[in-house]
């Protein structure tokens, strides 16, 4: 099958976006209830090893193992997360900080390398891995073919996570109130709602999305197991709630946007197109865009954190309000 | 001064190459060594500080967030650094030889571009590299800095209250630039310190410097010595012989992870007794609502 590189650069943007994906909305999730969790990248991390884990040690089929290995990954994040949570909400520590120590922790040299080298998973590929749902047949259509149908179960459930989170955020009650909590906590204080523990909850669902997004990298891309295999990914994610100004309409576009940058090296390489030092430019551009991008849109806006919680990064404390 | 810059990892790898670069070729041409480590000095610094430049300038003019961006500086000086030796033919790479054939390498720092340590003799002798010395050096300057100059006393005011900072007069731009090009330079610094006094070349091999993450590291001993730099040399000592520990015990027993494991549960620890410095906790038994009153016995 021969397709354009654009087709091929937007269905892999998907597949490659759909970690970034899970992992911005998860964040967006813990911005919006005013907590900034910079420990993304450590919360995948250990979801990608714990994900891993469980399919190479479950002895089941493989949609149970793998669905099972999903909900171990989101847990081991949530877990994670409880700790920046516990840090920042009840003891009041500095919110950057604390999530830089969560990615120290559980990063690239800390808990998962330690869990990946104690469980030897080094050593062998994923024994269950996420394929694409619809047949053969489909994907062979023109165009949609590829962008469509061709992809994991992880990257549907994502689109319908979209649109679950849009409409928790603007339809619903609770969703509601975690805005409130977010913009002007001592506000949704007074009204009733528990502040605690709308913050709680949100930073342990962005902690379970994140590990989910790792789950999506082991399971659904790479398919083994490395050291900080994200390869900076959290941190990208961090920045596209920034630049998604806070919609999780958005976050999917900016996903799929450095998804693809992401798989612009193999594809050139295929091609064989060489562009001065390919090897440096197309690996480093995920990172390079990520600032120009960040600039853009810090620059370009006359209110500068468009959609910003009013209160993020600070801690609420009742008895200061 | 609230400025976090995350970057140091990728300062330290550009300070290192710009470090080699000045080692190949002011030790290569005979002159004396002196000459050739403080042109590896300087051209670290300038690195690094080059380095740091981009979020610091897109920080005062833009009002990016410098977190982020420094911190996704990282990677593309790592890509850099790799690239170098693994994807060029660039002036640090080896190209003669059977071994480059063989393998991608970099070239070896000429004899006068090392570093001198200074052996203490206790325990069978102590070394001390020349890169430990200039530390002690720059965390005092930096301590004078901070707490005896103008400069450090605006920065201070900038990070407690930028708004006041601002109706006094004070440059914030200039201020930020400023921080953040010193703050890179110092990491620049600690890329060169790591080609003169330990590795004598460029170490591009994934698992060489890069797997150190010294500049993370830098960032735990900073939070940890509570952003004062006297403080730093001994968190720096600590935590700088629990990373040396980690890698000399590692094997089965103790796998690599255990490092940052260990110096995230240090910061975790830290972060939370902060509360105790910033709040006095009393212990008060909550107050019970009224007992409801007790069937007289009458």
């Amino acid at each position: 099958m021969n397709h354009s590189l654009a087709v091929v650069l937007i269905a892999s943007g998907i597949t490659y976006g759909t970690p970034l994906l899970y992992a911005a909305l998860g964040e967006l999730l813990a911005e919006r209830s005013g907590v900034l969790n910079l420990g993304v990248e450590g919360m995948m991390l250990i979801g990608a090893v714990m994900g891993f884990w469980t399919v190479q040690r479950l002895h089941a089929d493989t949609g149970l193992a793998l669905a099972a290995a999903v909900g171990v990954a989101a847990l081991a994040g949530a877990v994670v997360a409880s700790i920046h949570a516990f840090l920042v909400i009840t003891l009041r520590a500095s919110q950057i900080v604390s999530g830089l120590a969560v990615t120290i922790f559980a990063g690239a040299a800390g808990l998962s390398s330690y869990l990946g080298n104690d469980f030897n998973l080094g050593e062998n590929p994923a024994r269950h891995t996420f394929h694409a749902v619809f047949p053969a047949s489909f994907q062979r259509w023109p165009i949609v073919g590829p962008i469509v149908f061709d992809h994991n179960v992880l990257v549907y459930v994502s689109w319908a996570l979209v649109v679950a989170v849009w409409l928790y955020l603007t339809r619903t009650r609770p969703g509601l109130n975690l805005r409130a909590v977010g913009d002007a906590p001592g506000a949704a204080d007074a009204m009733g709602i528990d502040v605690i523990a709308y913050r709680y909850a949100h930073v342990l669902a962005g902690g379970a999305f994140a590990g989910v997004a790792g789950a999506t990298i082991t399971l659904g891309i790479n398919t083994q197991w490395v050291d900080g295999i994200t390869n900076g990914a959290g941190w990208i994610a961090i920045a596209l709630v920034i630049f998604a100004f806070w919609r999780p309409e958005l976050c999917l576009v900016g996903a799929y946007f450095f998804g693809a940058l992401q798989d612009l090296q193999p594809e050139l390489q295929a091609r064989g197109i060489h562009l001065g030092p390919t090897a440096l430019w197309t690996n480093a551009l995920p990172y390079v865009m990520t600032i120009v991008v960040l600039v853009l849109v810090s620059a370009s806006s006359t209110r500068r954190w468009l959609g910003a919680p009013a209160a993020l990064g600070t801690p609420y404390v009742r008895e200061e309000r | 001064m609230r400025l976090f810059n995350i970057g140091g990892e990728g300062q330290l790898y550009i300070g290192a190459i710009t470090g080699a670069a000045a080692g190949l070729y002011f030790g290569g041409n005979g002159g004396p060594s002196a000459f050739a480590i403080a042109a590896m000095v300087i051209a670290g610094c300038a690195g690094g500080a080059a380095w740091a430049l981009i979020p610091g300038i897109l920080r005062a003019f833009f009002r990016t967030n410098e977190i982020i961006t420094s911190l996704m500086l990282n990677y593309v000086a790592g890509y850099l650094l790799t690239f170098l030796i693994f994807n060029s033919q660039s002036y640090w790479r080896q190209t003669s030889g059977f071994n480059a054939s063989v393998f991608p390498t970099s070239k070896d720092l000429p004899n006068s571009a090392l570093w001198p340590a200074a052996t203490v003799h206790v325990h069978g002798g102590v070394a001390l590299p020349l890169g430990a010395g200039i530390a002690l050096l720059v965390a005092a300057v930096l301590w004078v800095l901070y707490s005896r100059t103008r400069f450090g006393f605006e920065a201070t005011v900038l990070g407690d209250s930028p708004r006041a900072a601002r109706y006094a007069g004070m440059r914030t731009r200039r201020k930020i630039i400023a921080v953040m090009a010193i703050s890179g330079a110092i990491a620049g610094l600690g890329g060169a310190s790591q080609d003169g006094d330990f590795r004598h070349t460029l170490d591009a091999d994934p698992n060489g410097m890069q797997r150190q993450f010294y500049g993370y590291s830098g960032i735990v001993v900073a939070a940890l010595a509570r952003y004062n730099p006297l403080a730093v040399l001994l968190v720096a000592f600590l935590i700088g012989g629990l990373q040396n520990a980690g890698n000399s015990l590692q094997g089965a027993d103790f796998p690599s992870g255990l490092v940052g494991v260990i110096q995230g549960i240090i910061l975790f620890s830290a972060l939370g007794g902060e509360l105790l410095v910033r709040y006095r906790i009393r212990v008060s038994r909550r107050r019970r609502p009224a007992p409801e009153p007790a069937p007289e016995a009458t």
